[in-house]
């Protein structure tokens, strides 16, 4: 209790928490990427609980990045810092820095408004709103007032589902309700209603866990396609996924970054004995 | 590994697991037989219950809308009505002394003999009834405010006076009640309503068709009346009721619901908002009685409000009400999956642009039941009202909420304790009628306004 009280005091960069239980093995990459976030000691508290110890990493841009680890690992609770949900969680506290372009978003200063704008979120159940596809992108364009006119909002629809690979499947029933659709297709629209307000950033939580296969190799294309334009976080449970989809992944274990590094030499040639395991199917 | 082996091996020369499963199955049947037996007994009974209910209500209430009716022709005879033409405003007269001139001449034509015109209106039929001295005795046949009934036909037109013109007089209510066998005809005369000429003369008129049982209309146009039962009426507890449950619309849903509103998406948990939850919880569950004496105490002695008022009403109804809209409200928040207002954060959505387009339109179902459940609670109760004086004999429709009413669920009371209780117990039937007939329609509009809301989606 005493430990948590002087967090509260003590200025962000000098995390308490940041015990670094671990050294993060960090594996070179042989690409030079650009870095888009720079995330500093973070820490994630549930009332008491730790969920995640001191983690930093660099977000490379335009890049996909993939978070594993099994279940409890904290991997979800630190991709919820990014675009602060961790926010609407009572008793959550978030310590540490993390760094967008300059910007610290864990700032408390910072409008979390703003900042969902520009990093847009899909989750593990697609959740489009009750309403008409239409109605699902446009909302996000409307209250920002990105645009209002007809001819604008019309264009964001059928740019972002476009973009989300669902505008042949659905231009002819774009007024009709959301949740009509199929399960894959419900995921896209909900990938289509994150990238209609054209964010930077798009977190994705186990997009693909309440998907078929086919619905999911459609999903893993798309982020192939996304990661042009966007800067793509991703958690996954599914090892293959994230060979296939992710250019960079961190595994996380008990709340701690144990490594990182290019997915290739990651699944290729782990150093951590956990990673090993996990990535070989020993637990998990 | 050994020893399970060994146990199964035991078993197995005993007796087989499917013997064992068999041996219990007759019981676990038997059980279940019974257990649905006794579901559906308490089904049965429930049904038997509310058709006995329902059943008694009607077979009482419903013959109450019709009631004996004398359709008469009255001579508006001049020599009865010996009064002088309506005064007309002379140049020079002020205003009010022009009113006084005409309420004077209201009161004289009040005075005329309008009972002798019926007497002689029934001697056409009977003509022993025609005799003078029994003026009192055929003038009973009919309600007692049929005397002004006429007077205000002869207000309303002098020039019927010297004409021949057909009326429908109520019946007065013993007529009625010996009508309809509501009272043992086989009683001594000593404890009969009726004299024993009065008996003869309405069976007599009911056979001619003189007396027709017609449409009460009464009992939704006239206000309560103890001088003539036959002509009282619901329409002042109807105002006063529909008073209160728009005061109750106005307060407690809105209020209900924002608070609900507050407490489930915005209010931070600590445990002040532990209490204040404990405390609503608790509220729900304060026998309604508190509330007439709260309303008493708080509204009636300290802020100085109207004994009676449907204001008051309204207000000691709406805070009875309060704690179910806002449990009602609160639990339909809750039932709103908890990703849709996730992905409206997630796309940038404030918590109240969150709240307002997208948690509450897919409340609003569910809250609407809330309400309207309250709402037919409120209009249902009867206890908090006798606490704040709403049990006084009202013979007025009210016209502002500050004004003196009775309303529904008490109206039923005081008739219910009416000293002529074989006509009143029928028309005390009748008033549950109206008043489940209230909440019918309530219940159907809460039921149409859902699937609006509903259909938008």
């Amino acid at each position: 209790m005493a430990a948590v009280d002087t967090a509260v005091e003590a200025p962000k960069t000098k995390n308490p928490h940041a015990h670094n239980r671990f050294a993060t093995i960090r594996r070179p990459d042989p690409v030079a990427r650009e870095t888009k976030i720079e995330a500093k000691d973070v820490s994630v508290i549930y009332g008491t609980k730790e969920a995640v110890h001191g983690v930093s990493i660099d977000i490379p841009a335009q890049a996909v990045t993939a978070f594993i680890g099994p279940s409890g690992c904290g991997k979800s609770t630190f991709l919820r810092c990014f675009n602060r949900m961790n926010d609407t969680i009572p008793g959550c506290r978030v310590l540490g820095q993390l760094n967008m372009d300059g910007e610290d978003l864990n700032d408390h200063a910072l409008d979390v408004v703003l900042l969902r704008a520009r990093v847009g979120m899909v989750f593990q159940k697609p959740n489009p709103f009750p309403k008409s596809i239409y109605e699902n992108i446009v909302y996000g364009p409307r209250i920002h007032g990105l645009a209002s006119k007809k001819a604008d909002l019309d264009e964001i629809v059928e740019r972002s589902l476009a973009r989300a690979g669902l505008w042949n499947e659905v231009k002819d029933r774009l007024h009709e309700p959301g949740t009509g659709l199929s399960g894959g297709q419900q995921q896209r629209l909900c990938i289509a209603r994150a990238i209609a307000v054209s964010p930077e950033v798009i977190l994705m939580d186990e997009p693909c866990s309440a998907l078929d296969p086919i619905a999911t190799g459609t999903v893993e294309e798309l982020i192939h396609e996304l990661k042009q334009n966007y800067t793509i976080i991703i958690v996954t449970h599914s090892m293959s996924q994230a060979q296939r989809v992710s250019d960079r992944t961190a595994y996380f274990h008990l709340g701690d970054l144990v490594e990182e590094g290019p997915t290739k030499t990651i699944f290729e040639d782990p150093q951590e004995p956990r990673t090993k395991d996990y990535i070989s199917g020993v637990f998990g | 590994m050994a020893t399970t082996t060994t146990a199964t091996e035991a078993m197995s020369e005993k007796k087989s697991n499917r013997d064992l499963v068999q041996a219990k199955l007759a019981k676990r049947h038997r059980s279940e037989t019974t257990f649905r037996a006794v579901g559906l007994g308490a089904i049965l009974i429930g049904i038997a219950l509310v058709f006995v209910l329902f059943g008694s209500i009607l077979y009482k209430g419903v013959p109450a809308f019709w009631q004996a009716t004398l359709h008469l022709e009255i001579n508006f005879d001049p020599e009865v009505i010996d009064i002088d033409p309506r005064p007309v405003q002379q140049p020079g007269q002020s205003a009010a002394e022009h009113l006084d001139n005409v309420n004077a001449w209201i009161r004289g034509l009040r005075r005329a003999r309008f009972d002798r015109l019926v007497q002689s209106a029934i001697a056409a039929e009977i003509p022993a009834a025609g005799d003078p001295s029994e003026t009192r005795n055929v003038y009973g046949l009919v309600n007692a405010n049929a005397r002004y009934e006429l007077a205000a036909l002869v207000e309303a037109d002098p020039s019927i006076i010297g004409t021949t013109v057909p009326v429908a007089l109520v019946a007065n209510e013993n007529v009625d009640t010996w009508l309809k066998g509501n009272i043992d005809r086989d009683l001594p005369q000593r404890m009969q309503q009726l004299s024993p000429e009065q008996q003869e003369w309405a069976d007599a008129l009911y056979d001619r068709g003189v007396i027709e049982m017609n449409f009460a209309s009464s009992i939704f146009t006239n206000v309560d009346s103890r001088s003539s039962g036959a002509t009282a009426g619901l329409l002042g507890a109807m105002v006063g009721s529909v008073m209160m449950m728009l005061i109750v619309m106005t307060v407690a849903v809105p209020v209900g619901v924002m608070a609900a509103i507050y407490l489930e998406e915005f209010a931070p948990k600590n445990r002040l908002t532990d209490l204040i939850e404990v405390n609503i919880n608790n509220l729900a569950a304060v026998p309604s009685i508190v509330f007439g004496l709260l309303g008493a105490a708080v509204f009636i002695n300290f802020l100085g409000l109207p004994l009676s008022a449907p204001l008051v009403g309204g207000l000691v109804l709406s805070l009875m009400t309060l704690p179910t809209v806002i449990i009602a409200s609160r639990a339909a928040l809750r039932a709103v999956p908890p990703s849709i207002r996730q992905a409206a954060l997630g796309i940038g959505a404030s918590p109240t642009q969150a709240m307002f387009h997208h948690t509450l339109p897919l409340a609003v179902p569910g809250m609407l039941t809330g309400a309207i459940i309250g709402v037919a609670q409120a209009l249902g109760e009867t206890a908090p009202l006798l606490l704040i004086g709403m049990n006084a004999f009202v013979a007025s429709v009210p016209s502002t909420p500050l004004d003196q009413a009775s309303a529904l669920p008490v109206q039923i009371y005081l008739w219910q304790g009416n000293e002529n209780r074989n006509f009143f117990e029928s028309r005390t039937a009748a008033a549950i009628l109206v008043l489940l007939g209230v909440m019918i329609t309530l219940n159907a509009l809460a039921i149409l306004m859902r699937h609006r809301f509903e259909r938008r989606w």
